[in-house]
């Protein structure tokens, strides 16, 4: 009997080692069943929606494929095209730079400088001013005001007010004008990017520790501009991280605007982004294929320029 | 000299440290320079909305409204009457996106916050990173691969089509998660004592505890819904959205100019109210905003 005993512990002592990493796991996952359950629709939907299709998009990029026949695959075909025979594309990849270029920075950097001084001002200025500058990037419909104020004709807020201080003598065609299309989208692009992240940098600058800035006081720091770097910027950190993020993939989706504003296309692809060649290429010529490709591309950018911009911004207040 | 003091204790400027007058008072120009610059437009589509058709058709243009008239919102409804597709419809659609996508979003994003937030599991920390890099995701880039699986799904030309989608966009996560995490960890401790289960916590703990972050969804979530021109994905007319309307009024040329100011006010003015509601929340949530390294 004794020995039976220990045999059969022994024998279970073994079983146990050999299963414990699998025997953990399975505890594991039956200890957080719950909260799989909990994340489980959401889960779903997001990968559904956001991480297949960027898997799809990248996949399919080396195919060609029309959404009727079947699928075929040509390599890096899609990729060459694109780079070396696609002309329009070169606009498109140019105009996106030029926006991403000017209005991320000058956007992000609006973000914070007016959060930094409305921060100033007391609470109901504060949320007054807050409303202001927030208002453009929720109201959703703006594109017709500056449709008015852009008009072609005298009766354009712009010309009317250039033609009657005697700037001009003609109306101009802002929309219409290779010279002028690009830099009016930009402004309006401008004027609608101050949103999540202009919150999160008031929010962020309101709950700097105090004492911190009495302390820097002490230790001889002098004006708002020392304060600003020694003090301010680093607390300010984890915010500034996710303010870039934002602003960075929304100045290289520009296309909304510059349809709305210039059309699509636009007078001699002048306001042609990445974005909006994508959709010439999915939504018209239907080349998936070929569109998947030029989401890739649009893809890396995007995640590329945010990885650098991060590293960057880790250094800032060092 | 008492204006200079009064302008001083109305921007509450005499206690702070590290300041001198000067420069904030160059800096709050410029504030208020770049403020009217963006306010400007806002508030000429409040004039337009209420101009007559002679008004908005003069020349030169002219910004504020001389004889203000409520015949554009009259016209608007007479429009709602009669047209084809009787714009109510329009509305209830936009609606009905909004409300479901809106209040979905908040629920479902909580629920996957919550474990996020508060626990260590298997796949936790892989899951938080796939949201987070997806904040960098635009949503043209999915854009075809995403016409495809509602295709697979039966779901073009369907309010599905936009309304679920938007259900799970990363950044609603990513921020309730962060204010969850602010939460003490007793709360939830206590409640388990009790013998509550984890949908119970969640639900009756954990949920009335994150109102401000549910507000801010709210803000973030509802101009982008409430905007919406139904995409690629819808084609019926009695599926269309207010937004989509809205475009088809202003290309309806001079004499639907007037009901179109009307809509655009209408359409504008929805969000703008509700942040003015929500704004301290959302200020409270957003102070937790940031990214750890």
């Amino acid at each position: 009997m004794e020995a039976k005993t220990i045999q059969q512990t022994e024998k279970g002592s073994i079983y146990v080692a050999k299963e414990s990493r699998l025997a953990h796991l399975k505890k594991e996952l039956i200890r957080g069943k719950h909260y799989y359950i909990l994340m489980a629709p959401y889960l779903i939907i997001f990968f559904l929606f956001t991480v297949i299709p960027v898997v799809i998009s990248f996949g399919l990029s080396f195919f060609s494929f029309n959404m009727l026949e079947i699928p075929k695959f040509v390599g890096w075909e899609n990729y060459s095209r694109l780079f070396l025979s696609d002309d329009i594309f070169m606009i498109a990849l140019k105009n996106t730079f030029i926006f991403a270029v000017l209005t991320g920075p000058i956007s992000y950097i609006a973000c914070f400088l007016f959060a930094w001084i409305i921060n100033e001002l007391s609470p109901k200025v504060r949320a007054f001013m807050t409303l202001v500058f927030y208002a453009p990037s929720i109201s959703g419909n703006v594109f017709f005001i500056w449709l008015i104020i852009f008009s072609g004709d005298s009766y354009g807020y712009l010309n009317g007010f250039l033609m009657k201080v005697g700037v001009i003598l003609e109306p101009i065609q802002w929309l219409k004008d290779e010279q002028y299309i690009l830099a009016v989208v930009i402004i309006v692009q401008l004027w609608l990017s101050l949103g999540t992240s202009f919150l999160a940098f008031i929010a962020g600058l309101q709950n700097i520790d105090q004492t911190l800035v009495e302390a820097g006081t002490v230790d001889g720091i002098k004006n708002r501009w020392q304060e600003l770097w020694f003090i301010t910027l680093p607390s300010m950190r984890p915010q500034l991280l996710f303010g870039a993020v934002l602003q960075i993939t929304m100045a290289f989706a520009v296309a909304d605007i510059s349809i709305a504003l210039a059309g699509f296309p636009s007078v001699n692809y002048a306001a042609h982004t990445v974005v909006t060649h994508l959709m010439d290429y999915g939504t018209i010529r239907f080349e998936m294929g070929y569109a998947s490709a030029i989401a890739t591309v649009l893809f890396a950018l995007m995640v590329g320029t945010n990885m650098i911009i991060q590293k960057i911004l880790r250094r800032v207040g060092e | 000299m008492t204006l200079v003091l009064r302008i001083k204790r109305f921007f509450r400027l005499k206690k702070k440290l590290n300041r001198s007058f000067t420069v904030s008072f160059l800096m709050f120009l410029l504030l208020a320079l770049f403020g009217s610059f963006m306010a400007l437009p806002l508030v000429y589509a409040v004039n337009n909305a209420f101009k007559p058709l002679d008004e908005l058709f003069i020349f030169p243009p002219r910004f504020f409204v001389k004889n203000p008239t409520l015949d554009n919102f009259f016209d608007l409804v007479a429009l709602m009457g009669n047209s084809w597709v009787p714009l109510s419809r329009y509305i209830a659609n936009t609606f009905l996106i909004t409300v479901l996508g809106t209040a979905g979003h908040i629920l479902l994003a909580s629920a996957a916050a919550y474990p996020l937030a508060k626990y260590k599991f298997i796949g936790s920390k892989t899951i938080f990173s796939i949201v987070v890099l997806s904040l960098m995701f635009s949503p043209h880039v999915t854009a075809i691969p995403n016409y495809m699986v509602m295709s697979w799904l039966g779901w073009i030309n369907t309010h599905a089509s936009i309304i679920v989608p938007s259900v799970a966009f990363p950044l609603g996560l990513f921020l309730m998660k962060q204010f969850m995490e602010q939460l003490p960890d007793s709360l939830m401790e206590a409640a388990k004592i009790d013998g509550a289960s984890e949908y119970r916590i969640f639900w009756s703990i954990v949920m009335p505890n994150v109102k401000p972050a549910w507000l801010t969804l709210l803000i973030l979530q509802f101009p982008v819904l409430w905007g919406t021109d139904g995409g690629n994905f819808i084609y019926s007319e009695n599926l269309k959205t207010l937004h989509y309307a809205l475009g088809q009024i202003s290309m309806g040329g001079i004499a639907r100019a007037g009901v179109g100011a009307a809509v655009a006010l209408f359409l504008m003015i929805v969000p703008i109210t509700l942040f003015i509601i929500s704004q301290s929340s959302v200020m409270q949530t957003m102070a937790n905003s940031g990214m750890k390294d």
